[in-house]
């Protein structure tokens, strides 16, 4: 059947400039940025990290995800004209004219080692591991370098008065880039006290419930084993006719 | 051209298809289509890229031939090593250990923590990583991991929903393993800290995914390979276990029969080093950036297909690879985010896939093959999709819908991610609905392994999205988080098992790899194919043309 061989090429075709690399002869708009204090010209509307791949970096480090979860793409960058040096991840911002950046693919911030199951959820636990967390200056640098829009002046502000709970909530969409570390002047390594206290959070102040704890013991007493042998025994035939006569739970 | 004029991230041709979709919001709101009936499927399945003609062809040498396979997967199945024999001694170990592990997502961060935790001394273990350890498909996980958990469901009930999912291909002894550890398996995730989503009470928040006929999703917002990943990183860290990143896996090394080790070649320095171990666990993820039959992906930049390819060459045999996974609803707007992941929450949770004329055209959960078939047929064969600006065709996932059926504020707290992503560029997924095509997503094959991980070649584990026939020709959303955590679990239990009983150091050779060269010469193979491909190239068609190679 030619005509459906067709479509994947159609989608094929249509999809070309994510898979391949883009080909100039597609752009119409053009801007100027400036890698590392050299100037390109790459299509108007890309990422910075697409941007830089255009202008023929291939990436070693600085490129994880390409999606906004890892936190491996840190960049800093100014526009020209503006004296503010900006940060954001590059997997996930958009160039604009003008732009000066470079990237910062490793943060040598200090994290402490603990066994979680020595501590409890407090002020204490903080301290201990990270007395440092009592210098904060409360400059709120780190709120603005912050790429998740995270107020990380106010979690280390819950972590100070020792609220687990709230530094645990309020710290919860960190990618762990480390561009508040590398912005505050109190040299606090912020995203690391909030992985201690999420831990904490999670652990001793919302226990696993109960009908979990009681499907673990149902299985590992059995329950399930003879009804899986019989699963095990089943023809693909038998399986079909379970699957589906099998009930659903509405949605 | 003019400039495009944009009103609220949307230029203004598809503006007007979403005033189509606003106006047909309030009708949908309580209509959901039909779940199709087997034979549906059947007939929708004729457009997946996995059924239509083309695309693939039968592997001609190795454990595998004859099975079929996506030319992008033969090709590197078909392809010579990156090292030649002559240029290295790999008789001298830089490392010498008892477990190697390689890879840092899930499965091999979870691995090292069981290996550990049974006995493997922490410096007896060395986790090797290609990028950073966690920059990962784990890490970008969204939707959630399956368990089940709750009263009305048994862990009996989720193997027939996998089943069913993966077309009753799944290997059924280690699927078994996979269901009957899940429970336990959030159970370690609590106590290691993990936040997983609660209602009020402290009871979990569950929601349903495509193919299950169960609540059994347990989800950390729209961040849970993330959540998982970082807190079991963490744990690892505390626990001094040695880790290398930079350098991936070029090569297994071998006595003959078993693999003894490995080499490794640094990304930064051109260097290689070799690593010397008794038992080795591969767990080196999926193949997203091969980008098979030219999707876009969601997968993370490493997704290279590195372990197939290095295990294949030993003699591992492989399952199922004659399966992709693609997910539905990838972006197919704006041109910055294409291909990345929208997760399937969001129709767990209510949004409903729509055409250009503003009607839903599919029941939203159907397993996923079923479900993106069905929005190639919509875009390409009904003619109703939507055409973007760089020529993409896509259908409308109504995500405002989120907030008619839940209420308002449902999707900044339930999907900061998403619309945080969407926000960047200037799209409110709150007021406005989102353009989607399926995008490349999941390895559904892989490296064949038994319920404890173990492969068919001597002293050497998998886990994780390298491997395969767990969920046999259809992975269900919610079961490779898990997979990579039970089987990471499972074959660090192994390992240190079989450490117990103080097996010797192997020898260090490349026979293998030889006699792979031999016969891929045999086979007459185009002698520039190399593999592994490590990373992708995405670099301008202009700047390549010029390259110059003078060091
Ligand atoms: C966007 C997205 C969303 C997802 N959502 C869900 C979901 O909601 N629920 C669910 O269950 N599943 C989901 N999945 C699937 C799931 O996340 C993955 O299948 C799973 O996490 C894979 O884990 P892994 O440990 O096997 O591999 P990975 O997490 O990919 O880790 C493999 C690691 O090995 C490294 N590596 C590769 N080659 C080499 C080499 N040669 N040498 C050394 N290291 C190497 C890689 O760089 C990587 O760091 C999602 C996947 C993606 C991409
Ligand atoms: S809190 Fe710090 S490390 Fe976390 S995302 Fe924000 S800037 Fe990055
Ligand atoms: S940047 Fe440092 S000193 Fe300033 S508010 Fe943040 S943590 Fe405190
Ligand atoms: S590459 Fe992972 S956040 Fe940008």
């Amino acid at each position: 059947m030619p005509e459906k061989d067709n479509i994947m090429d159609t989608i094929a075709e249509s999809n070309k400039s994510v898979v391949t690399g883009i080909d100039e002869k597609d752009i119409e708009h053009w801007i100027k940025i400036s890698i590392l204090d050299r100037e390109y010209k790459v299509p108007a509307g890309l990422t910075i990290m697409q941007a830089m791949e255009f202008a023929g970096y291939r990436f070693i480090r600085s490129c994880g995800c390409r999606a906004g979860f890892c936190g491996a793409c840190s960049t800093v960058y100014r526009i020209e004209g503006d004296y503010r040096l900006k940060t954001a991840m590059a997997c996930q911002t958009r160039i604009e004219d003008g732009m000066y950046l470079t990237q910062i693919p490793f943060t040598p911030a200090e994290r402490a080692n603990y066994d979680i199951n020595k501590l409890s959820p407090g002020i204490e636990a903080l301290l201990t591991n990270y007395p440092e967390i009592l210098r904060c200056l409360g400059c709120n640098a780190c709120t603005k370098a912050c790429p998740q829009d995270i107020d990380v002046m106010e979690y280390i502000a819950a972590g100070k008065r020792g609220d687990v709970g709230l530094m645990a909530e309020l710290s919860f969409d960190c990618i762990q880039c480390g561009l508040c570390a590398i912005r505050c002047p109190a040299e606090l390594a912020q995203y690391n006290y909030a992985q201690l206290a999420r831990r904490l959070h999670g652990k001793y102040q919302t226990p696993a419930p109960v009908y979990l704890e009681n499907r673990v013991k149902e299985i590992e007493h059995g329950k399930f084993e003879q009804d899986f042998d019989k699963l095990l025994k089943a023809s693909e035939e038998e399986l079909r006719k379970m699957y589906t006569s099998r009930d659903k739970e509405k949605a | 051209m003019a400039e495009l004029k944009f009103i609220g991230g949307y230029p203004e041709h598809m503006r007007k298809f979403i005033d189509v979709v606003n106006k047909t919001r309030p009708k949908r709101k309580d209509y959901t289509p039909e779940a199709m009936t087997m034979q549906e499927r059947d007939e929708v399945l004729k457009v997946h890229p996995d059924y239509a003609p083309g695309g693939k062809r039968a592997i001609s040498i190795g454990p595998n031939k004859g099975d079929m396979a996506p030319h992008e997967l033969a090709d590197l199945l078909e392809a010579y090593p990156l090292i030649e024999s002559n240029e290295i001694d790999v008789t001298k170990p830089d490392y010498v250990v008892d477990l190697l592990i390689i890879g840092g997502g899930l499965a091999g961060t979870t691995a090292a923590i069981w290996a550990n935790d049974k006995g493997v001394a922490k410096d007896k273990i060395l986790l090797v990583n290609k990028l950073r350890h966690g920059d990962s498909n784990s890490i970008m996980a969204q939707g959630g991991t399956q368990a089940a958990d709750r009263e009305n469901d048994s862990p009996t009930i989720h193997f027939l929903d996998a089943m069913g999912g993966g077309h009753f291909t799944n290997k059924p002894d280690v699927l078994r393993a996979l269901v009957e550890d899940a429970p336990l398996i959030i159970k370690w995730l609590c106590d290691l800290g993990a936040m997983i989503d609660r209602e009020d009470d402290g009871s979990f928040v569950e929601k349903a995914g495509g193919g299950t006929s169960r609540r059994r999703m347990h989800a950390c917002k729209d961040y849970t390979g993330l959540e998982e990943l970082r807190v079991i990183r963490d744990e690892f860290r505390n626990r001094e276990i040695p880790y290398l990143e930079y350098l991936p896996v070029v090569e297994f090394l071998t006595d003959g029969n078993r693999v003894t080790g490995a080499v490794l070649y640094n990304l930064e320095t051109g260097d290689y080093k070799i690593v010397q171990a008794k038992a080795t666990i591969l767990a080196t993820g999926g193949f997203g950036r091969l980008h098979v039959r030219g999707f876009p992906t969601t997968n993370h930049y490493g997704a290279t297909c590195d372990g197939v390819v290095l295990a294949y060459r030993v003699g591992a045999k492989l399952r199922d690879t004659d399966t992709v996974q693609y997910h539905p609803t990838g972006a197919a707007y704006p041109q910055q985010i294409i291909g990345l992941l929208l997760t399937e929450k969001l129709r767990s949770m209510g949004a409903q896939p729509v055409n250009k004329d503003g009607e839903a055209f599919v029941f939203p959960l159907e397993p996923r093959d079923v479900e993106m078939a069905s929005f190639i047929r919509e875009c390409y064969v009904n003619e109703k999709g939507i055409i973007t600006p760089t020529g993409m065709r896509g259908v409308w996932l109504d995500t405002p819908l989120i907030e008619v059926k839940n209420g308002e504020g449902t999707i900044e707290k339930s999907f900061p991610g998403m619309y945080r992503m969407f926000n960047r560029f200037d799209i409110d997924i709150r007021k406005d609905p989102v353009l989607v095509f399926p995008t490349l997503h999941y390895q559904n094959g892989g490296v064949e392994s038994g319920p404890w991980g173990k492969t068919n070649i001597d002293s050497l584990w998998v886990a994780g999205e390298v491997s395969g026939g767990v969920h046999g020709k259809n992975r269900l959303m919610g079961n490779s988080t898990l997979d990579c955590l039970v089987f990471g679990r499972r074959s660090g239990i192994s390992t240190a098992e079989y450490l117990k009983s103080n097996p010797p150091h192997g020898k260090l050779t490349i026979d293998h790899m030889n006699n792979y060269v031999k016969l891929l010469k045999e086979a007459g193979v185009d002698t520039t194919r190399k593999a592994p491909v490590l990373l992708p190239d995405y670099r301008g068609k202009a700047v390549l043309a010029r390259m110059i190679d003078v060091f």
